[in-house]
């Protein structure tokens, strides 16, 4: 579970994020949406423990996250970035073991049981045939599979994840977003994942949190949030919300006007 | 161990792949090292060094011409040799480390000053004329090696915002102290001709003082700084994917990077105080090792030491040997030669993806 209380973030006189507060059981996808510049990014950053805030704080069960050394803050709370600019000569196999590092010494010297862990993190996002290949290689597709084979690698109970759908094409955003369900329903993970798609958000996450210019808009389920009151506010423009052909989801539509 | 590498799911710790740099860079060093040893001004008959060496596994006494060849290579050449080997050992290793540590192809063991700092020391001792004793014999390396490391710390506290150590700040601040100290070593330069060649000669770089004085002397901060950085190779392989990232994997970044940042500065210094500055091997010397060996800094750490030694002891010899018996400063070879090497190296990296 991951509690961020009243977490404000400023990058030096500007405040990117006033006193947000969420909450992400486990066993539940929450994805975080907003337009750009709304904080989205600076959140999972604040939150992961590379960005320092003004006040608030980042618990779960009870640990302050902050206040943890890094080595012990990887244990409970692993990140997927996207994929820009990673080094593009280790292989994947390396890439993805990288994930173990806090469960390594300082050495980095890996036993069986953590290339039993990098291989089932490989199978879990279907790139165990890549293993042996150089990052720079692989699509950009490849490459946040692999990010997230990663994350899973260091087998957190609480899973962050930064627009990692951004530059995907539709069949990986989709095998992304239902993997990252079947690891918060089936293997009980909390997972927070931001979000710019707003019917990825619908048909996917459990809940859905809006953040607009740094501040919580709304927190719900995706019928709660999803409205046109709430989406056309945040994004200036007007939209329609209509029940999705065959998933019990919203399905948001711009309303321009057409000539 | 579960190893890394482009085969799949074995062990293969001892797979041949993992196991020849390791036999083929040593092997490289060794051989640099007898060359180093055998060839000097005076020629020692192969045979000679033969009877040489069985002599003192002997434990005999030496019969002329013996005994002066064995004083020649226990005085003068042993030394020299050791003390290249260990100028180009931490040259290499600091190389890499900055290579890693800034994640940048073009950084080298300079790059944030510790060369114009070294030198500047070392022209302000060379303008007091010190007397030849062994206080005098130190001033210029003492002064080389406190240069240096000052300028570190200087430049190491103008960068530093909060906690943090900022890759762009670090190289800003570095640039700014280098052209700094350069302009005051040439205005030094200029005012005491009597010295200009002798710190011309220094600037360039090559083993000047025989002798294990110089040897012992750099050892222990060689032993420090290379076992840091030896031991920060997976430090450094995490930071290949940004602070941010190896942060959220665990690393406490802002320290490690202080450490490694510290113990290559350590080891430069300690490799210009008596050596000068010499170029080319902490740029080229890791890059190689890459190619050939891969971006693991956990071997290419240990790789760019032995390699940097080996290399630039081929060098010495090559600077000795060339217009003998007068002696080419080594800077001079390492840029002659590491300048084409340099060339080749990126027309072969061009689609490689190598970085």
């Amino acid at each position: 579970m991951l509690k961020i209380e009243n977490l404000s973030v400023s990058y030096g006189p500007r405040r990117v994020l006033r006193d947000v507060s969420l909450e992400v059981a486990s066993g539940e996808v929450l994805a975080l949406i907003g337009p750009n510049g709304a904080g989205k990014s600076t959140l999972v950053r604040a939150a992961s423990g590379v960005l320092a805030p003004c006040s608030g704080t980042v618990r779960t069960n009870g640990d302050d996250l902050l206040a943890l050394p890094p080595a012990r803050r990887a244990r409970f709370l692993a990140v997927v970035p996207q994929a820009l600019s990673l080094p593009l000569a280790f292989t994947v196999w390396e890439t993805v073991l990288m994930g173990r590092t806090p469960y390594l010494n300082f050495l980095g010297q890996a036993s069986t049981g953590d290339g039993a862990i990098v291989r089932q993190a490989l199978e879990r996002v279907d790139a165990l045939g890549l293993a042996g290949r150089r990052v720079g290689e692989l699509s950009g597709g490849e490459q946040q599979r692999v990010l997230l084979a990663r994350a899973l690698a260091q087998s957190t109970p609480i899973l962050l994840a930064d627009e990692p759908t951004a530059h995907l094409d539709l069949q990986h955003q989709v095998h992304l977003m239902e993997t990252l369900r079947t690891l918060a329903h089936r293997d009980h993970l909390a997972v927070l994942v931001a979000l710019h798609d707003l019917n990825l958000a619908a048909r996917y996450a459990d809940r859905v949190a809006l953040l607009v210019a740094g501040e919580l808009r709304a927190a719900g389920t995706p019928r709660a949030v999803l409205t046109p009151a709430f989406i056309s506010e945040a994004y200036g423009l007007p939209v329609q919300v209509v029940a999705h052909p065959f998933a019990d989801v919203p399905l948001v539509l711009p309303d321009t006007k057409e000539d | 161990m579960i190893g890394y590498g482009r085969s799949t799911l074995r062990p293969y710790i001892f797979s041949m792949r993992r196991l020849t740099p390791f036999l083929a860079v040593p092997a490289f060093l060794l051989v640099a090292i007898l060359l180093s040893i055998a060839i000097g001004s005076v020629f020692i008959p192969p045979a000679d060094l033969g009877r040489i060496l069985a002599g003192w596994l002997e434990g005999a006494a030496l019969a002329e011409p013996l005994k002066t060849f064995a004083f020649i290579l226990l005085s003068i050449r042993m030394p020299r040799t050791a003390l290249v080997a260990l100028t180009g050992a931490a040259l290499g290793g600091s190389g890499a480390a900055y290579q890693g540590l800034f994640r940048n192809p073009l950084a080298d063991p300079y790059l944030i000053g510790v060369a114009s700092g070294a030198g500047l020391g070392a022209v302000l001792a060379m303008s007091f004329h010190w007397p030849y004793s062994t206080l005098g014999l130190l001033a210029v390396p003492a002064a080389a090696f406190l240069g240096a490391l000052a300028t570190v710390f200087l430049v190491y506290a103008l960068a530093r915002v909060g906690k943090t150590l900022p890759t762009t700040n670090l190289i800003l601040a570095g640039v700014a102290f280098s052209s700094f100290a350069s302009a005051l070593t040439s205005f030094l330069m200029l005012r005491s001709t009597g010295e200009l060649q002798q710190a011309i000669a220094w600037l360039l770089g090559g083993a000047t003082q025989a002798g294990w004085g110089p040897v012992l002397t750099v050892l222990p901060y060689l032993a420090i700084g290379l076992g840091v950085l030896v031991l920060s190779g997976h430090a450094l392989n995490l930071l290949q994917f940004g602070d941010e990232q190896a942060q959220q994997l665990g690393l406490p970044v802002a320290r490690t990077r202080t450490l490694i940042l510290l113990a290559a500065s350590l080891s430069t210094a300690a490799a210009v105080a008596f050596s000068g500055v010499i170029g080319f091997i902490g740029l080229i010397v890791p890059h190689v090792m890459r190619l050939w060996f891969g971006p693991d800094y956990r071997r290419l750490l240990p790789l760019s030491i032995l390699g940097g030694a080996g290399a630039l002891l081929v060098a010495d010899v090559i600077a000795r040997s060339v217009l003998a018996p007068q002696e080419l400063p080594v800077g001079i070879v390492t840029a002659l030669a590491g300048a084409p090497f340099f060339l080749w190296i990126l027309r072969r990296s061009k689609n490689q993806g190598y970085w």
